[in-house]
């Protein structure tokens, strides 16, 4: 038996792959920004005071850890056709990966939260600050740096998982590398590059997060420490 | 109650205040008073309750009776408007809390410019004049970590002052310095109270207390037990207080 591999059967669909990895790079773009801001929403929703904010953002997130993303993303999908509302798979696939990714980012900021010394908190508050105010300058960047690399991975992570919304059509890498592999017969040929170009959109997405890191904490760059 | 003239109103005041942590009674019947430009030092052993008694004046502790009136808010009271009382109120802590993720700059011009609405220009002027202050010009665009812990606490001193507060709190900020960081940070507090500052510190250098203080107040079991002019350190007149300065505690 001889393994026999014909790539430019396979490569001359590149229009095809572009197209779906930059689809994929759009999708987890998306849901990175929108996840990142329910997550950080719930983690705070869940230190409140108001016992029904705390309990419902508890009650998302465990919901959320606790069942498989594609099972999530058909709840999405089906439950949004059953109300007679129609959108796009991409609008969907966005909506379900930020649900997903949210209660992640949730639990993985309430680390970084907790991970603030009171006394931080105490000089703000002697400092007059209001608790918005101490949230937003005292709070937030330091909980985010000290959590930072477990939250782009939990990113990466989510791009790598976008590929089951093939299974709603949305026309991201996977469902892309299905649609040609059927197409010319080339299963194994056509995964090898699409793993590949997973590894390439893993690597962007790190080295964009590289750079954003070097934008949120000046101090680290100024101290040749960058995240 | 007797009439005081506004004049000679104490800008902290507190009476027969009680506190409680669960079942342990660490306040029982505080009472004394701050007047204006006066250095009040609160020394007393470790768990004697100085320290709660500091921080129930900036209510950073909740009392369980007793009336406290700091520059007119009554502190006390459920219904006291915390920023306002803050904003007359400076607080310095043992572990600095400067924020790290800040240079020198912006942690002293965060809290005038985000509470009292000063502009960005005029408060990098006021930080540039309270670091002078301490000693620190130098230090403006260094980040905390960058700076030794006396001139991290000399900093956090600079952003207390940066609010012009009528009053300033200093909760044992020498505790976690040597010896020579120490007296650079006393130096600073020193000048402060030349300066006519109203200040009240929980302090264990009983020589600095000496020194700087109008009126000691040695607190025992919650409770004042021996309150008076400096001199009391030397002469102290209750068996406690004699016990406490003369453990080596009093440095000359």
């Amino acid at each position: 038996m001889s393994l026999q591999l014909d790539f430019p059967a396979v490569l001359e669909r590149w229009p095809s792959f572009v197209a779906g990895a930059v689809l994929t790079l759009e999708l987890a773009a998306f849901a990175t920004v929108l996840g990142a801001l329910l997550g950080t929403l719930a983690a705070v929703g869940r230190g409140a005071h108001n016992a029904l904010i705390a309990g419902a953002c508890k009650a998302y997130v465990e919901t959320i850890r606790n069942t498989p993303l594609l099972v999530q993303i058909f709840l999405v999908y089906f439950g949004l056709a059953s109300l007679g509302l129609k959108f796009s798979a991409f609008t969907v696939a966005v909506a379900a990966l930020t649900i997903n990714v949210g209660a992640y980012t949730a639990e993985i900021m309430r680390a970084g939260f907790e991970a603030i010394p009171r006394g931080q908190i105490e000089a703000a508050e002697g400092l007059a600050l209001s608790r918005l105010q101490i949230y937003w300058h005292i709070i937030l960047l330091p909980a985010i740096e000290k959590v930072y690399p477990a939250l782009t991975s939990q990113f990466v992570l989510l791009m790598l998982a976008s590929s089951v919304c093939s299974q709603i059509s949305a026309e991201e890498l996977t469902a892309v590398a299905n649609y040609i592999q059927s197409d010319t017969y080339r299963a194994f040929e056509t995964y090898i590059i699409v793993a590949v170009l997973y590894v390439i959109l893993s690597l962007v997405m790190r080295a964009g997060f590289w750079g954003l890191g070097l934008v949120l904490f000046p101090r680290r760059r100024r101290l040749g420490t960058p995240l | 109650m007797q009439q005081i003239p506004a004049a000679s109103e104490p800008i902290v005041s507190l009476r027969d205040v009680k506190k409680s942590f669960g079942s342990l009674l660490v306040l029982d019947g505080v009472s004394f008073a701050v007047q204006r430009g006066e250095v009040l030092a609160l020394i007393g052993r470790s768990g004697s309750g100085k320290s709660t008694a500091l921080r129930c004046i900036d209510r950073f502790e909740k009392v369980d009776g007793g009336e406290i009136v700091v520059c007119g808010h009554r502190v006390d009271r459920p219904d006291v408007n915390l920023r306002a009382l803050r904003q007359d109120v400076g607080i310095v802590f043992q572990s600095y809390n400067l924020f790290p993720h800040l240079t020198i700059e912006q942690n002293i011009t965060l809290a005038p410019c985000a509470v009292k609405g000063v502009a960005t220009a005029q408060a990098k002027d006021l930080a540039r004049k309270v670091l002078a202050q301490v000693g620190l010009e130098e230090k403006l665009h260094a980040y905390p970590e960058q700076l030794s812990g006396g001139q991290q606490q000399r900093a956090a001193i600079a952003r207390s002052l940066a609010m012009q507060p009528k009053v300033m709190l200093f909760d044992e900020v020498t505790s976690a310095l040597d010896p020579e960081l120490t007296a650079e940070v006393l130096k600073v507090i020193e000048q402060l109270a030349a300066d006519g500052m109203t200040m009240v510190m929980v302090t264990h250098e009983m020589g600095f207390a000496k020194g700087i203080a109008d009126r000691i107040v040695f607190m025992h079991r919650g409770k004042v037990h021996e309150t008076g002019p400096a001199s009391i350190l030397t002469s102290p007149t209750t068996p406690e207080l004699t016990q406490f300065v003369g453990t080596g505690n009093l440095k000359s």
